[in-house]
């Protein structure tokens, strides 16, 4: 996928080339990797490389994101950089397409890394992000991570926190009546599991007999805003929440791609196989804080997955020094020209809000009844 | 002659046998009860949700985003408050989306008074209702448009709210539902669940057709020369029994039941108010802000020099709910005497 991407979205001939060959060395060498010193958990080197390529791309975009809104041509950025390593396999390993045989995707604003590994352009997250007309997403009209994506059943991002909750158990339901073993994917962060819509959808996905295809995630970053983890819960682990309704749950190491691929991988399998809904709560890094309202700054202090997972695959051989720099290079190079492009696109028209209130633009103003 | 909840529970079966309804679902809305108005008895796609009303309409939502048709309910309008901001975000997806997502969903609930069900079995929701942009709000007054309602409401591409008068449910109208036996009794006996020995009971159901009543459009349910009156649900009938009355006396009163309070018949009230040139709006939320204001207000803008009174509200008092003994319901909703009152007020009044 990731090859697919690179050159798809590419913005230089030469750092094309130099991707495409990164991708068929991967190829010819796609083998288990397991050393000793490096365990991957017996991902092949192509998977390894290709989250690589992905956690880069996902993290590059969001700074250019953040660049965009700080040199003051975008209002508010939100984003997911720091869970790389949790959203990339999520994106890689989901049935990916339209309709009811494919997974489907209930996603919170940090979703920026799933997104890529779906195959997004970095274009259109930054048409997003600068509210172009061209946004494909929202039209120029909502914040920057509020993706939708209909043609990969990616479910409009709203800001009400855990309202998609819910609302995944609804194309959950429809998706095990059309009896295709997909399933539907919920995002959202640990701050936002005090709603009662979390508890909602703890209810309808695992009531006897009538199981919801649900894998219910948590990202815990340890806040909501500024207001940390520890004083909000009585429970150890959210996950813990889950096994009172007989949910397969577990707590996972968001940081760690290799573990996150592999643990996606068994829920997904074990939902396909059963039915039944899963839990994960994936323990994750807010590198850049919580939004532009609180600087977008990143903070040092913090563990970094993709330089992390870059320097373990440096160290097992898979990646040299060089060619990671030039992965970072050509997303670099292809989020400046994407900038330049939306900055010279249209902008939404004033009287486009009267535009799809209804559907097919039925009129909605009263003063035309 | 079929009641309000038999036309809705017929219209639901038309629904999921030819209009691809899939899920309808709610609290106690499937087997054994089939709704606490037992508007949903004997449905094939209808079940019973979890006590939940954010989960319902999150559901709701979900199924509609997957393609599949629901119709959900809240058991009652007085329980749907806790889900407004899931209202809102099922009115604006279409928009959020810049068209790119539909949610064609139909959600009911019963409202309103007139039954002396205290505080929280009273409430209305229309004028609440009248806040959320995207979806389509009709509010049915009796049996044969709660059917062409629920028909048109099904097909419709976009959230509609259908809001249900709860003293209405056992309401018989005057026209019959195309395919309704003629004999009351006939019907009884085919769709509705007998209260004994129940076991292993299926509805027959009638051989009903496709009836449908545009949403947006009112109906004039009584002609009239000297003042428009516009209402809907309930109050139209109460609306209707003091225009017969006052007919008695040489008072003309033409009586719209406008049917959908989203998108709204303007031009029936405009041209039935050009006509003549007074107006009372009655309705039973309270009264502030209330969806009459919004019609009068317009009235005030468009028709102003047409105008021979002041365009008048009559709604509910603005109090927190609504108590049990009738001395306090009958004090808070317009009662048929605050509706003739009020009509002969605005007839009265010289400009
Ligand atoms: C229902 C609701 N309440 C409040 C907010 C404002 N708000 C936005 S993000 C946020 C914190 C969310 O924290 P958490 O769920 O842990 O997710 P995180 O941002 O840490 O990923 C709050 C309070 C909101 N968007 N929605």
């Amino acid at each position: 996928m990731s090859k697919k991407t690179t050159v798809k979205a590419g913005g230089k001939a030469s750092a094309k080339k130099t991707l495409k060959s990164a991708a068929k060395t991967s190829v010819k060498t796609s083998k288990k990797v397991t050393t000793k010193k490096h365990d991957f958990g017996g991902l092949s080197e192509e998977i390894l490389l290709r989250m690589h390529d992905l956690m880069v791309k996902s993290r590059v975009l969001e700074e250019r994101l953040i660049k965009i809104y700080k040199a003051g041509e975008a209002y508010f950025w939100i984003g997911g950089p720091g869970e790389e390593a949790w959203g990339v396999p999520l994106g890689m390993l989901a049935r990916k397409g339209q309709g009811l045989e494919h997974d489907w995707f209930h996603l919170h604003y940090r979703c920026t890394p799933t997104m890529v590994a779906l195959g997004l352009n970095m274009i259109d997250s930054i048409r997003l992000m600068m509210n172009r007309a061209t946004d494909p997403s929202t039209g120029g009209r909502n914040f920057s991570s509020h993706y939708c994506f209909p043609q990969w059943n990616v479910a409009p991002v709203t800001s009400p926190l855990e309202v998609q909750y819910p609302i995944a158990c609804g194309t959950a339901h429809a998706q095990k009546r059309a009896g295709k073993k997909a399933l539907s994917i919920v995002t959202g962060g640990d701050a936002g599991t005090a709603e009662g819509d979390f508890a909602s959808c703890l209810v309808l996905a695992s009531r006897k007999g009538q199981e919801l295809p649900l894998l219910i995630t948590v990202q815990n970053n340890g806040y909501g805003i500024s207001t940390p983890y520890e004083g909000q819960h009585g429970e150890t682990h959210i996950a813990d929440r889950a096994r009172a309704f007989n949910i397969r749950s577990r707590v996972i190491n968001g940081n760690d791609p290799v573990e996150t691929y592999l643990a996606l991988q068994e829920e997904m399998e074990y939902i396909r196989k059963t039915g039944k809904p899963s839990f994960i709560e994936a323990m994750v890094t807010r590198l850049y804080g919580h939004s532009s309202a609180d600087g977008a700054n990143k903070k040092p202090q913090l563990f970094d997955p993709v330089l992390s997972f870059e320097k373990r695959l440096i160290d097992a051989g898979l990646l040299t020094e060089k060619a990671a720099k030039k992965i970072w290079e050509i997303y670099e190079t292809e989020g400046v020209v994407a900038q330049e492009q939306a900055r010279q696109e249209p902008v939404p028209t004033p009287e486009s809000v009267w535009d799809h209130v209804y559907v097919n633009n039925e009129n909605a103003d009263w003063r035309k009844f | 002659m079929a009641s309000v909840a038999q036309a809705i529970r017929m219209a639901l079966h038309y629904g999921e046998t030819n209009l691809g309804v899939k899920d309808i679902f709610g609290q106690d809305v499937g087997a054994p009860l089939g709704g606490v108005f037992t508007a949903t008895q004997g449905l094939k796609t209808a079940w019973n949700s979890p006590l939940d009303e954010r989960g319902i309409i999150g559901m709701a939502m979900g199924i509609a985003m997957g393609g599949d048709r629901c119709v959900a309910e809240i058991q009652f309008a007085d329980y749907i408050f806790n889900t407004i901001d899931l209202l809102k975000i099922a009115g604006n997806t279409l928009w959020c989306t810049n068209g790119q997502i539909q949610l064609p969903m139909v959600v009911m609930t019963p409202v309103g008074a007139g039954i002396f069900g205290s505080v929280y079995h009273s409430h209305s929701f229309d004028a609440w209702a009248s806040r959320l942009p995207g979806w389509k709000i009709v509010m049915p007054s009796n049996p044969l448009d709660a059917y062409g309602l629920m028909l048109s409401a099904i097909q419709d591409p976009n959230p509609v709210l259908y809001l249900k008068s709860k003293a209405l449910m056992r309401h018989k109208g005057e026209e019959l539902i195309p395919g309704e036996p003629a004999d009351e009794k006939e019907l009884k006996a085919m769709i509705d669940k007998p209260v004994q020995n129940a076991e292993g009971w299926k509805p027959r159901w009638p051989d009903l057709q496709e009836y449908l009543v545009p949403i947006g459009k009112g109906k004039i349910t009584r002609s009239g020369e000297h003042i428009t009156v516009v209402t809907y649900s309930r109050m139209v009938h109460l609306c209707d029994e003091v225009a017969d009355k006052l007919a008695q006396e040489g008072i003309s009163v033409e009586v719209i039941d406008l049917r959908s309070i989203y998108p709204y018949d303007w031009q029936m009230i405009k041209s039935s108010v050009e006509k003549t040139g007074r107006v009372l709006f009655v309705n039973e939320d309270t009264e502030v802000t209330n969806f009459g204001e919004h019609l009068a207000y317009r009235v005030t803008q468009e028709l102003f020099y047409q105008l021979m009174a002041r365009p008048r509200v009559l709604a509910g008092k603005n109090l927190p709910g609504i108590g049990l003994h009738p001395n306090l319901e009958k004090n808070s909703v317009p009662q048929i005497n605050d509706i003739e009152l009020a009509i002969r007020e605005v007839v009265a009044e010289v400009p």
